[in-house]
């Protein structure tokens, strides 16, 4: 029986972690992820996990200690934002290619500079080639879901890798909305304990983790982890079918809004879509055949899935909320064109860079770019493919 | 127990040969008396900084580490210690586990002095119970012999070269020995490889069998750094002591005691004279290196025997 109530994405992610009760939480704070740790802080102090939760002198520190942690035996965790995840960012590297499935909820916020505390996702995508799984949630209810699936996937036999779970920061991490729980009991029979096969701790047999990996069997060891990033496909289809037989809330690599027919398509990702959504269905109500695509997994990225969805529409717009400076477009762009290149006939496709730093993304922004969107269709012609909306000077747009 | 050296040396290695480190190099000796000092009955994980040690003891598929092992990189070595010490104990509190575990971490000057001096005070500040030994060899080694804050004054490093403008590095070493001390460590050890290795034994047994975060600093010469024949490094290691350039001290809950007082306190030059990297020091002109390097050890002795006394 699921449980109604009302938090924010930080304290439903939280909650999740409290009923899992993991072994070890590393935590350091950062804006927007500190509630976190917090809300995880008064769990131990009040004796509802017996979580070993150490307050470390950094990040680089608590992805560090989680490594240590996992590589021990145990299911380790931590949370953190912008700079905080740059500042992890060698030992993310060092956490997948060890193969430790450690969950790391991440409230995305944009880095520095200028410094700023609101939502983007220049942070987890700056992180897409560390090897974690990435998988973004669209308001609270997807953080909390997404987060008690994160586990399994991680310690799938044939995948063995960590996690991202990213919440929008501020947007998610700090807006209450109503919310369905599960109960303490149902969660850790869905999650399971953790048993691994080998570790550091093992007292039959000791373990040696973290080699120095000659060329001459280096490139085996990331073949073998760009096996698992593919296998965890498999994995995260298996835990979300599960889940929807257990709760009851279906997920897959990511949501189709009104495609079926759908002529013109948007791409994107977080809480922008439910914002999209609302101009889809005033669109649809004209009579407009649009839809969306929501991008739930990017990191296993699902590109033949997603080519199948897009390979009918004429013109899709991808929109970026990170800039990547690539001077081509953001990352969701590049994989969703290179996704789309061996389609017989592919959409007409344009990159829109948009709510850097929390800049507000509104319905009659989307329907600015539908309209566009209608315009490349008719003409076949796509115009500028690598655009910025929503700047303060309405002459820079191209909107 | 008093300490027995043929006892000790009859204990299974629990660091074994064909490991790749250099001839003459002072961290696979470290690495076998630091063994030895854990009890056979116990058992441990060692917890490796990025170093000369880590791509020589544990290259792919071949490790010279019998317990288990673990590096992550270059400055998370008590980071990592940090987390298998809390992976310990709610394992041993969810009766997950029986054996003790000894959690060692290990570094050379560069990840411990210097990219790992955050995560080495973060994990003694919260006083995870485990023991860091630092092999201080006094440069980047493993990058070929840069200069690092534990590099001694007028030393010759890549980046310090001697030269008609220069004289080696400018600056004294960091006092990491002392730094520790400060963050209340309940053992902090300074030694190095001599004699019959009871002065080693005896400080990294009290420090590993020492609840807390306690600390070990080994003087550990390398050949390629400091330039010397291989087959004199137990000399050099002696000189070090003798001159008290390198003094053999303990301090236990902040009480310090001098674990040895040379009879005749040796000129530094005893010591700067065996090793290619202070040759300059030696030529007309620089005599003044010498002296100087004399009056900086003259004045930390004394204030080191101030506190033990």
């Amino acid at each position: 029986m699921s449980i109604r109530d009302r938090m924010s994405g930080n304290e439903a992610i939280a909650t999740a972690m409290r009923q899992i009760n993991p072994d070890v939480f590393a935590m350091f704070p950062i804006t927007p992820s500190t509630e976190i740790p917090q809300y995880f802080a008064k769990y131990v102090a009040d004796g509802k996990v017996d979580t070993e939760f150490i307050c470390v002198e950094s990040e680089h520190s608590s992805m560090s200690a989680c490594i240590g942690a996992e590589a021990a035996g145990c299911r380790a965790i931590t949370a953190t934002s912008s700079a905080g995840l740059s500042y992890m960012n060698e030992t993310l590297f060092v956490a997948a290619s060890a193969r430790l499935p450690i969950v790391l909820a991440v409230a995305c916020r944009a880095l520095t500079g200028p410094i700023n505390i609101n939502h983007d996702y220049s942070d987890s995508m700056a992180e897409r080639d560390s090897g974690f799984i990435q998988i973004y949630a669209e308001n609270n209810q997807e953080a909390y879901d997404n987060y008690l699936q994160a586990h399994r996937i991680a310690e799938t036999a044939d995948v063995r890798l960590p996690v991202m779970i990213c919440e929008d920061g501020f947007i998610t991490s700090h807006a209450l909305e109503n919310i369905e729980l599960e109960s303490d009991e149902d969660v850790k029979a869905f999650v399971g304990e953790y048993n691994p096969e080998n570790y550091l701790l093992k007292e039959e047999n000791p373990l040696a983790v973290g080699p120095y990996g000659v060329s001459g069997y280096y490139m085996e060891a990331r073949v073998a982890q760009a096996e698992a990033m593919k296998n965890a496909k498999k994995a995260i289809l298996a835990v979300a079918e599960d889940f929807e037989k257990t709760f009851g809330r279906k997920y897959g690599f990511f949501e189709e809004y009104k495609m079926e027919d759908a002529e013109e398509a948007i791409v994107i990702m977080g809480s922008s879509a439910g914002t999209a959504k609302a101009a889809v269905d005033e669109l649809r109500a004209e009579g407009k055949k649009v839809g969306l695509i929501k991008v739930r997994v990017f990191r296993p990225f699902p590109g033949e899935e997603l080519a199948e969805a897009l390979k009918n529409v004429k013109a899709v717009a991808v929109l970026d909320k990170s800039e990547g400076f690539s001077a081509n477009g953001g990352p969701l762009f590049a994989e969703t064109a290179s996704a789309c290149i061996n389609l017989e006939t592919r959409p007409k496709m344009i990159d829109i860079v948009y709510g850097l730093g929390g800049r507000d993304f509104t319905v009659a922004h989307t329907k600015r770019i539908f309209a566009h969107l209608e315009k490349i269709a008719e003409t076949g012609e796509t115009g500028p493919v690598y655009i910025h909306l929503g700047q303060r000077d309405a002459r820079e747009e191209v909107l | 127990m008093a300490y027995n050296l043929k006892e000790e040396m009859s204990k299974k290695e629990r660091f074994e040969a064909g490991h790749r480190l250099c001839a003459g190099c002072g961290a696979g000796i470290v690495c076998r008396a630091m063994m030895r000092a854990v009890d056979p009955e116990d058992k441990a994980v060692i917890c490796n900084a990025t170093s000369c040690l880590e791509v020589s003891s544990f290259q792919y598929p071949y490790t010279a580490w019998h317990d288990s092992y673990i590096h992550s990189a270059f400055e998370n070595a008590s980071a990592t210690a940090a987390g298998v010490e809390a992976a310990y104990n709610v394992m041993k509190r969810k009766g997950k586990l029986d054996k003790n575990y000894k959690i060692l971490a290990i570094g050379g000057d560069g990840g411990t002095y210097d990219i790992g001096f955050q995560s080495l005070s973060g994990a003694m500040e919260r006083g995870h119970d485990f023991t860091y030994f630092c092999y201080d060899n006094e440069a980047y080694m493993n990058t070929g012999t840069q200069r690092s804050s534990a590099t001694p004054r007028f030393a010759a490093a890549t980046t310090t070269p001697a030269g008609t403008e220069s004289v080696g590095k400018k600056q004294n070493q960091k006092d990491l020995t002392q730094i520790m001390v400060a963050h209340g460590s309940p053992y902090v050890a300074q030694t190095t490889m001599i004699g019959n290795f009871k002065d080693f034994h005896e400080k990294a047994h009290k420090a590993i069998y020492t609840e807390g975060p306690t600390f070990v600093n080994v003087l550990c010469p390398c050949p390629r750094g400091w330039q010397y024949p291989a087959e004199i490094l137990p000399q050099i290691c002696k000189m070090a002591v003798e001159t008290c350039i390198w003094p053999l001290y303990e301090v236990e809950e902040g009480e310090y005691h001098l674990t040895y007082k040379p009879k005749n306190k040796l000129p530094v030059e005893e010591f700067m004279k065996l090793q290619g990297r202070f040759k300059h020091c030696f030529q007309p002109g620089n005599e003044w290196t010498i002296e100087e390097a004399q009056k900086y050890v003259d004045k930390k002795w004394e204030e080191l025997l101030e506190k033990c006394n």
